[in-house]
Order: structure tokens, then sequence, then C-alpha cells
């Protein structure tokens, strides 16, 4: 994966917003920013802690040829999705597309933090998502508990025992899909090579670029 | 035949055992009542959900919901897509208008399709319940069947984001939409003013970063309580389940005293249309809705 | 002239004879009024009413009216009779409209009609049927001056209007300003790329055109005269002076480019390759010319990467450079950009800024050159440090809160624009004070401001048009925005205020109107605005005059010089009868016909005050007619009620008040005095820019009176009123006469 942050970086030389503009989704939106902050002031999570660079910074940061820093960020991993910046941009940028957008490259490229709780989640909903077609929401819970092994997926699962509870008793939770007992597509296989397709297709798409 | 056909997309959330099936059997019961049918689009799979951006490309997030196009135009031909999941609707509705305005990303999602032997040929209109609740029916024809208005409770409509937001309901602003307070009202009850109607419940953080979605979840159930109501009221699965089954926790680590029942329009509308408790799915709600309860024994 | 026959006219409508007992108002005029004539109407704006109050000026020759009915300035289409003096008293907005409609309120309702009737006879007796300026001028012809963007839409828009105007201009071509452009911002959709700028085609204009004479090299001499009769001699290249008669006056002498000299952390005069916004456009034009890119001066070699410093001299909060906005300079830089990036994509180029300011269409245009690849940043430069043919901007990075730098081949300096205003007069009286007594310095001084000065009037009160904030000509910011304090002298483009060229254009247009309107009205011999229109203007009873100048120092507008014998000379159609001059003069000779001293201290007198045992006071208001009395009539209209106990007098202007009248109403037993003037100082609202604040400081010498008299400070009030006041005012004259009633009724009651 290192290889192809190296390709990338070489490709774009010191043009990291070229970069972005051309590589991640919605990248091209970023040059149209002009700086107002109302993206940082309307994100619901920019009031908490640990939000290093909110989206008015990221898209500075972007301009400022500043690679590592964003491509290492958090910040566009403590996106809710709440489209508040989205919908009250006096440019019309798709803030919460580009955030997004920045966020798959970077992990595309091998260069995402590790150990991100909210990149971890979106791997594991996709690939839960994608392997019957359907969701299966015990096996992902599951596997968002025991994420940090078994002894802190022991303690959390005990953390949240009455969350769960609750819903089993209330008929939203079944635990026989633990057992892949759950909800999926008929045509898992269908799905799989459609998905498949998708990615190469993707993939050749994205590698054409800059190279023209 | 039925006033009005749709091409139902439930979602994974409001299948049957899973965490909105109530919100299933609610709408179920309102749509009978209101004799809308809905019909499952065969073999239907997961929208990707916003979370999924940082895993999944542009086009296989895409073409996980072209599929459902495609089930839905080839099965249930002329009939709107109709989602009751927030999320759904709006991935949905979101890869519909990227993919009309994209011949690229058209033509690689037609190959991609190929595989599953699958065709798009137009993208059927993807609606939201409320949308036809509200655009196809209208507030007149949902007070005709109400028999037990839901006189005397108060109720914080809490819209939340993925309704609200990017798309919205035609004609309602983003910062303050009215028309859940408008069903509110047309079943009866009172929706109560206050100043979280809009805010973001932490969506899927509450999984990855509890203590920030727990958080915002606590600024909104206080507003509603400081607006005097006794109930919140939601369209989204997502905003139902993280408002409702974290106040225990939230409890713990703020000290608050949080104990309220948050339902679905469609539990309302049930109730007020004369249904049972079972058939606005009460029993799947974790904070017992006990007023409601009573209300629909009497 | 005729005998005098006075009448008043009391009008029963729109429910006044409900509420009050008109036919005791009649008692009120006859006795108290003294009126000849009296009559009583159901509805006296009718068409009915207006022919019987027509009747009897034509057979029963009546020459004074006092229309008791709506406020003055309601139904004055059909209450117009210029052929006799007119008073009006206001008993629907001033009375019955404020007041409660109840059983108690009735008596004290009833009093303030019987005072405003006495009020209305009082008034129209002391005035006279104004005849008009006599010494009129009519020359119709436009002068121009400054034959940039603004001067020559001007000169196009009067010539367009059929007048004949003269355009002066001191350099060797027309053009100003915008021939120096390579390109104009864009003027019209979709506001994406640089455009022609124009000039060819506005000169070619000009020069096919017959009513516009125009004098290149040229600058105006001397200035004499009034409105319609301006006598202008413009000094020509060779040495000769033309001379012109001239109607009116358009002064759009554009502005200079901030002396980027100022700014030597700028790098600027260190190295060729910093240059304000004028050296890139001669770059510009230059590499045009020769078909080339943009070059660097040190070296010829093409541009590869520039950086664009916003504001460099400009809104500086320290007072060092200057402190206001350019207005312009923003899409000027988005323009220059562009003519980087629109010739080659990879010329990095970057636009450092605090706040980006793109009026009009300038959005658009700012989106375009984003998509162009321009970058914008947010940031303040600290310095530039030139290293061979390149430079290192040092900036602070205010949206990531670091100090970085750019490196760049060129650097460009937004610096900002002085207006070619002319000189200070105020810096230049007191220059003249200095060299009067005898001060070399001061000397030199003097004659290098004279030197500066664009119109050269002969007036007393100064060579040129009065400056207001920044060394900008004056104008009324919101109300009025060409008008300058030199009747029919207007400014028009950026001498007047920071804009950019279609603003110029659509100002200079809104002055060649303007500049006509007051041609036509100083024919006429009639006011320009605010009082366009009146035939009135004051004159001096010259044999009572002590000579104090105080008239001709506080005139606003200029238009009183002094004849040879040091008294007042007036010249009317300079006047724009705001009466400062008759609230200056301290022995009370100056009045209108229809407007003096008399006839408004003779309001005052006429007011039944009552004794002291009554509990009934009376509070004087004086009210300005351009905003605290629309205002209160407004208030009335709204039904807000007020106090029964005020008596309201409109005046022309704060500055129009006289200390006399308050002395008089003290004297007379009313318990207060409230006057409702305009906002003064900097964002001041006076329809005669001056007015109000001379006004005020009159009015605080009367403390001193007051305490003379034994009497509360508070007693006499001064009140600043806005037009947008309606809801409050009332409030506010309640608050004072609670204030009022909780003293001691006057002492002078009864007296």
């Amino acid at each position: 994966m290192s290889d192809l942050n190296q390709e990338m970086a070489e490709r774009y030389k010191n043009n990291f917003l070229k970069e972005i503009e051309e590589q991640a989704e919605m990248g091209e939106w970023v040059k149209m920013c002009m700086q107002c902050g109302l993206c940082s002031g309307s994100c619901p999570t920019n009031f908490h802690s640990g939000w290093d660079h909110p989206p008015q910074e990221i898209f500075m940061l972007i301009r400022a040829g500043k690679r590592e820093e964003v491509l290492n960020s958090e910040g566009m991993y403590m996106c809710t999705s709440c489209y508040n910046c989205y919908v009250r941009c006096p440019r019309k940028v798709p803030v919460t597309h580009v955030m997004h957008g920045i966020a798959e490259y970077a992990y595309r490229i091998g260069r995402a933090p590790k150990a991100q709780p909210t990149l971890h989640l979106s791997k594991t909903f996709w690939s839960n998502a994608t392997k019957y077609g359907r969701v299966n929401e015990v096996q992902l819970t599951q596997s968002l508990y025991f994420k940090d092994g078994l002894g802190a997926g022991i303690k959390k699962g005990l953390e949240m025992k009455d969350v769960a509870l609750g819903l089993v008793k209330a008929g939203r939770l079944n635990p026989m899909e633990a057992l892949g007992m759950g909800h999926k597509c008929k045509d898992i296989k269908g799905i799989h090579a459609m998905l498949a397709k998708a990615e190469e297709l993707e993939a050749r798409n994205k590698a054409a670029k800059g190279k023209e | 035949m039925a006033r009005k056909e749709y091409a139902f997309y439930p979602g994974c959330s409001s299948q049957k055992g899973a965490s909105a099936s109530n919100y299933l059997v609610s709408v179920e019961s309102m749509c009978k009542t209101l004799d809308i049918r809905m019909t499952e689009i065969p073999d239907w799979n997961c929208c990707g959900a916003s979370i999924s951006y940082a895993e999944a490309g542009e086009l296989p997030r895409h073409v996980m919901n072209a599929r459902n196009f495609a089930l839905a135009e080839t099965n249930l031909p002329g009939q709107d897509i109709v989602a009751t999941c927030a999320a759904c609707w709006l991935g949905a509705r979101e890869s519909k208008e990227r993919l009309e305005h994209s011949d690229r990303l058209m033509a690689d999602t037609q190959t991609a399709l190929k595989e599953a032997g699958l065709a798009i040929k137009v993208i059927p209109e993807v609606r939201h319940m409320v949308e036809v609740l509200i655009e196809d029916l209208g507030y007149d024809e949902l007070k005709k069947p109400v028999k037990k208005p839901l006189q005397g409770m108060k109720f914080a409509g809490y819209v939340g984001c993925q309704t609200n937001r990017p798309f919205g309901i035609a004609g309602e602003s983003f910062e303050n939409p009215m028309y859940l307070d408008k069903l509110i009202e047309t079943v009866g009850g009172e929706a109560v003013k206050y100043d979280q109607k809009v805010t973001c419940c932490g969506g899927a953080l509450a999984f990855s970063e509890p203590d920030k979605a727990q958080g915002q979840i606590k600024d909104i159930i206080e507003a509603a309580y400081d607006g005097g109501a006794e109930m919140i009221v939601t369209p989204c699965p997502l905003c139902q389940a993280n408002v409702e089954v974290y106040q225990g926790q939230i409890n713990k680590r703020y000290g608050t005293k949080f104990d309220i029942p948050v339902l679905y329009y469609s539990q309302l509308m049930t109730l007020a249309y004369g249904g049972s408790a079972k058939e606005a799915g009460l029993n799947g709600n974790v904070v017992q809705a006990r007023k409601l309860e009573e209300f629909a024994g009497k | 002239m005729a005998d005098t026959k006075t009448a008043a006219y009391i009008c029963k409508g729109c429910e006044i004879d409900q509420r009050v007992d008109v036919a005791a108002l009649s008692k009120v005029a006859t006795k108290s009024g003294k009126m000849n004539l009296v009559r009583e109407h159901d509805f006296l704006c009718s068409a009915d009413g207006v022919a019987m109050i027509k009747n009897d000026i034509e057979t029963e020759g009546v020459t004074h009216a006092a229309i008791c009915a709506c406020s003055r300035r309601a139904k004055t289409e059909a209450f117009n009779f210029p052929t006799i003096a007119m008073s009006r008293g206001n008993l629907r907005e001033g009375v019955i409209w404020i007041r409660p409609d109840t059983e108690e309120a009735r008596e004290t309702t009833q009093e303030m009609a019987e005072d405003y009737v006495r009020m209305a006879c009082a008034e129209v007796k002391a005035m006279q049927v104004p005849p008009g300026n006599q010494k009129t001028g009519t020359v119709k012809t436009l002068l121009v001056v400054g034959g940039g963007m603004s001067g020559m839409t001007s000169a196009l828009e009067a010539s367009k209007a059929g007048y004949k105007v003269v355009l002066v201009e001191k350099n060797g071509a027309l053009g100003g300003w915008a021939s120096k452009l390579h390109k104009r911002v864009p003027t019209r959709e979709p506001f994406k790329s640089p455009e022609d700028n124009g000039v060819a085609d506005m000169v070619a204009r000009i020069e096919a055109d017959s009513n516009i004479k125009v004098y290149l090299n040229a600058s105006i001499a001397k200035t004499d005269g009034a409105p319609g009769r301006f006598k202008v001699e413009i000094a020509v290249e060779s040495g000769a002076v033309a001379q012109e008669d001239i109607g009116a006056i358009i002064q759009a002498t554009g502005f200079s480019l901030y002396d980027a000299n100022k700014l030597p952390e700028f790098g600027f005069g260190k190295t060729p390759n910093v240059v304000d916004q004028a050296g890139l456009e001669a770059l510009a034009k230059e590499a045009a010319a020769a078909g080339k890119p943009i070059c660097r001066p040190s070296d010829g070699q093409p541009v590869k990467s520039v950086v664009f410093v916003q504001c460099a001299g400009q809104r500086d909060a320290s007072g060092t450079h200057l402190q206001y906005c350019s207005g312009f300079c923003c899409n000027t830089s988005i323009k220059q950009a562009m003519y980087f990036k629109d010739s080659n994509p990879d010329i990095d180029t970057v636009v450092l800024f605090t706040d980006l300011r793109t009026p009009g269409n300038g959005e658009d245009f700012y989106r375009a050159a984003q998509n162009k690849g321009v970058i914008f940043s947010k940031g303040v430069v600290s310095s530039v440090i030139p290293s061979g043919n390149a430079c290192a901007v040092k900036f602070k990075d205010l949206i990531l809160n670091e100090d970085t730098e750019a490196q760049a081949d060129l650097v460009v300096l937004a610096t900002g624009v002085v207006p070619n205003s002319g000189p200070d007069l105020d810096a230049l009286a007191e220059a003249n004070r200095l060299a009067d007594g005898g001060d070399e310095t001061a000397k030199s001084q003097v004659v290098a401001m004279m030197d500066q000065s664009v119109l050269n009037l002969t007036y007393r009160q100064g060579p040129d048009v009065p400056q207001f904030k920044h060394g900008f000509n004056d104008s009324h910011f919101i109300c009025f925005p060409y008008e300058t304090r030199r009747t029919a002298i207007y400014a028009a483009g950026p001498v007047r205020r920071p804009m950019d060229i279609l603003q110029a254009q659509e100002d200079a247009t809104g002055a060649a109107m303007k500049a006509i309107q007051a041609m036509e009205n100083a024919g006429l011999g009639k006011a320009a605005h605010p009082r366009a229109g009146d035939l009135s203007f004051p004159t001096v009873r010259l044999e009572g005059c002590t000579q104090c100048k105080r008239c001709t120092v506080e005139c606003p507008f200029g238009a009183i010089d002094e004849d040879e014998k040091r008294f007042p000379l007036f010249n009317e159609s300079r006047c724009r009868r705001c009466g400062t001059c008759m609230g200056a003069c301290p022995v009370r000779v100056i009045s209108f016909e229809n407007y003096s001293v008399n006839t408004v201290g003779s309001q005052i007198k006429a007011v039944d005050v009552p004794d002291e045992f009554s509990e009934k006071p009376r509070i004087l208001i004086l009210a300005c007619e351009n905003d605290a009395y629309p205002a209160l009539d407004m208030a009335g209209m709204n039904r807000h009620e007020y106090d029964p106990y005020v008596r309201v007098i409109p005046i022309r202007c704060l500055g129009s008040v006289n200390t006399i009248w308050i002395t008089d109403a003290l004297n007379g037993g009313y318990d207060g005095v409230m006057l409702m003037g305009c906002k003064h100082g900097e964002e001041y609202q006076c329809h005669f820019v001056k007015g109000s604040e001379l006004g005020r400081y009159r009015l605080s010498k009367v403390g001193d009176t007051l305490k003379g008299m034994n009497l509360e400070t508070e007693r006499v009030m001064d009140m600043e009123v806005a037009i947008t006041d309606i809801a409050t005012l009332p409030q506010k004259i309640n608050d004072y006469a609670a204030l009022i009633k909780s003293f001691p009724p006057s002492p002078f009651k009864g007296f």
C-alpha cells in the first residue's frame, strides 16, 4: 500500500491540491472553498475534543500542500454524515462528500491513521454488508467489540449488555444472527461479481488520472 | 387494488427481527389503514449507508444501489421506490442523482451490473415514506382515518439529519423543518418547541466514538424535556435507536434520569387510527411508552 | 401690495368633529386667532372644500390661510395655493390620532386642538408669500471636471438629456485610471473573464458628440458666481485662459493609488519585482504589446509564480496607512491573477487576503478565478524579502494559525486609493490664519495647498468642496449621495468614496441628473433639495447687522459671502433654505418670508399656558421637519399615544433654532422644551449636513441661561431622532413629560 502512496506523491510532485482534485472523490471542489468556516462551525463533532482539523482547516492544508498532515488527519473520520456543512456551505461545496472522499483516498493509499475507530467501523460495516448483501447487525456489533482483542471485547460487551438485552427483549436483536442465521440476499454470487467488477473499474479509472 | 402502490425498500435495520423491526410493524399497520400497498423489492440489498465511505470507493457504493434500482424497475415497473429508513433513502437518492448526472459513472455501473445479470433503463423515483404521506396523500387525507386523536400528549418532533439534509422534504427549511410537527398535530398530539430538532444524534459514531455521540444525544433529550415533551418522535431508525437505547448509559455517565420513550411517526399514526399496541409495535420499544400503551388499551 | 385678509379653515373630516368640539375651535380662531374669516367644512381636502378656499381667495381676497386639518405633510396637492401665505394646524396626526378616545381625555384633547388652531393662526399672520429669487442665473451648461470613466459618463449622460457640457481633463488624453488598465473587471454575464477596458469606445462617443466641448491638458483657474451663473476660467496648456458660462458642476477627479513607497516592508523600491496594481497593469500592457507573457522586471524572464498582497497599506487600524477599504482592489487582483492563469495555467498564482471583498458581481468572478486555479489564502503579510530575482513573502496563515512564507517571481501590492479631492478646507483656513499672522511656513503651505485646488472657487468658505471622511469629498451617504455642501456642485465617482468603474458610472449618471435638476431649479429661482422647489430665500435687515460673521461662517453651503463693506452677501441660488444663518444670528435680522424668528416665536406665544395651579404643564417640542416631524406623524398614523401637554412646532433644521425661542418659551411659563434633530457627526443624518451639529453646539450654551433663570437644566432637552423612531418616540416624549411633571411648575407662569 505504501507503494501506492509513494507513486502518488511522485506523480503529483508538490501539487497536493491537484492530487486531491484528481484522486479523491469530489476533490475538485476543494479549490472552491472561500474559507468562511461555516462548515467547521456547523459540525456537531467539532465541539468535542480530539478534532485535529475541522473541514475548513483540511481545505486550507490541502492548498498549503501539507500532504502528510492531511492524509494522517483524524478530522475526516469525525464526520457523522449529518450534512449540516453540506447544506450550509455558501459556495455549495459538498463538504460532507469531500471529507468522505479524502478519507477514502488516504485509506486507499495506506496513509489513514491506524486504529481509527470510525475507519474500523467503516471497513467492518462494508465487509459485513457486502458479505451477504445485507447487514448482519449482531455480527457487526461483535466484530466491533472484539477489534481490540477478546478481553476488551468482553469488557465492552458487558458494558453494552443492558443495551443489547433491551433490544433482544424488544425483539429488535436476533441472537441467532451471530450464527449467520440472519438476513441475506439470495443472489450473493451476483453481488460479489458485480462488486468485483466495480472495484476493478474504479481502480482503473483512478490510475489513469494524472497520467494523461 | 390499493389506491397507491410502491416498490418497498425496507433496508437492513427494518427487517423482521432487526433493530428497527417495530418501525416496519407500524408502517405496515399504517399503510393498511391508508390503503397503500408496499411490495418489497425482491432480493434487495444494503444501500451501503453513509458510513461505508472510508472503505468503499465511489463506484462500488453506487452499484449497490443501482442493483436495487434494476430489481425494482424489472419486477415492479412504474412504481416509485419508497424507503422508510433515512439513510437508505439518502444513499439511494444520492446514487440516482450521481448516476443520472455522469455518463461515465452510469456506463461503469452498467458494466458492473451486467456481472449480476442486471441492467438499468430508467432509474425510478426514490422517495421516503414521509414524502409519500405528505405529497401523495396530504395532511387532510392523513387526518381522515383518525379515530383516537392523541389529545393532550406532548411530543418533541426529532427530525435529525438524513430525512432533512441534504435533500430534505420539499418546501421545508433545513434549519427548522415543520413536517414532523404537522404530522404530530395531524394525529391530535401537541408538538413542543425545542431547540435540538435537527441536531445530529451522532450517527455511526454512536458505535465508534460513544463518548462524542452520547454527548450529543444527551443535549437532544435534555432539550426535549425542557420543551415539555413526554415523548420523542422521529422518522429515522438510527435516530430512534441512538436516542432511545443509550439512555441508561447516559444516565450513568452524566447522572441524568432520562426515561423518555422514542417513537416513530408511524407508531403514533397507527395508534390514532385505532390500532392496537401490538399493531403499533409498542412492544418493540426499549423505553416503554406506558402512556401510549394505556391509550391503546382504552 | 394687496390688503391682508386672514382666514381659518377647520376640517371636520377624518372624525375630527367626533373627537373635538369644532364650534369651539372656530370660536378660538375668531377670538384669539383674530381671523377675518373662519369656516368649517365636513371634508376640507375634497374638491368641494378646496373650491371653497379657492373661491375665498378669488372673491373674498383672502391672502393668509390657516388650514386646520391634517399634518402639513398630508394632502399637499389639495392644499396647494401658491398665491397666498398658508399655515397648517395639525389636528389629525398631531391631536386626535395620538390621544385616546375616552371621556377623561376629552378635555386635554380639546385644549391641544385649540392650541394648534391658535398656533396656525399666529404663524400665518407672520408669513409672507415668497416672491422667488430675482437674481436667477439661467445658464444650462454643465461643467465636468475630470475626463476619466466617471467624467466621461456624466458628460455623455447630460448630453443625452439635451444639455451642453464642458469637459476639462488635466492630462493629454481622456480615460483616466481606466486607460491605464490592460483589461477591466467584467461587466456582463457570465463575469468569468477580464474585458476590454472600454475607454476607446467612450472617447469615440465623446468626440462624436457635438454637445460636449473637451479641454485637454487643462485645469480650472477660477470658479466664480453661483448655480445657474457660474463664471469659470479654464487654464489651458498654452497658458491661455478660456472662459465658460456654467450652470452646474460635476467634480469627477478620481483618485491616485496610495504611494507604495510608504510600504518598504513589502519590498517596494528594493526590487523591481514588487509592483503596485498600476505597475502590474503596465507590465501586462507591455507584455500584450510585445506578444509575450508577463515578465519579471529584474531580468525579463517570464513570471512563473506571483503573489498578490491584498490590503497593502489599507484597512490599517494602526493609523499609519489608509484606514479604509478601497472597494475595488480585490476584484482587480482577481482580474490580474487571471492575466497569468489565462495565459498559462501552470503559473502559481496566489492571492493573500484577510477578507476578500468582491462587490457587484465580483462573487462570480471570484469563483471563476478559483476554477481557473488561482489559490486564495487567508493570511496577513508581514514582509516581502527580495533575494536575487525572487521574493519571499512572509505571512501568517490565519486559518492554520502559523507563520509561513511563499516564494514568488513577482509580488503585486493592492495599495488602495487616495481621492483627488483638493485641499482640506479646515487645514487651509488654519494655514491662512497663520499666514495672515506672518508665519512664513504657513504662507508656503497655503501656496502648496492652493496649488492642489480643483475648482478654485471664489467662495468665502474656501476654494473647493468640503471633505468629510478620509479626505473624500462630502456627500450625504444615505439619502443624497452626490450632494456636496456646495449647491449645484456634485461629486461623482471615486473622489467621493472608493468604488469600481461600474459603480462610478452609475454615480456619474446620478450626478448628471442632479446637476441638471439644480440648473433648472436655479433658473426658476427655486431651492435645490431637500427643500426642492421652495421659493423663499433669506433676507437680512442690514441696518441691524453687527457684522459678527456668524452667518457667513456657519452656512453649511457656503452661500454667504461678504460684500466690500463686510456685510453678509447672500447668494440665493447657492442657498438650501435650512435657516442655519437665521439660527446663528444673535440680533435676529435674518429671515425668510415663510419662516422666521417671528413665525415660530408667535406660535410659541400663541399657546395657552395654564397657571401653576392647574397641574397642566406645557412642553414645547421643536421638531426637525425632515426626520422628527415625519416620525411624529407616523406615530399618529400608527395610533401611538403620547402626552397631551406637548405642543409641536416643525422647524427646518435644528440649525435654524434661534435660542430666543427657547428663552421666550421658558419666560412664557413653559415647563420644558424638547428639541428633536437629526444625528450629527461622522454618521450624520442631517439633511443639511452640518445643521444639526451647529444647532447642538449653540444649544450647549443654553444651560448657563437656565442656571441664570434659576431653572433645572433638564428643562431643555436635546434629542436625536431618526425617521424610523416611530414606535419609540412616543415613549421618549412620555418619559420626558414625566420628568418635567416631577419638577415644580415653572415659576414664570402668568408673567
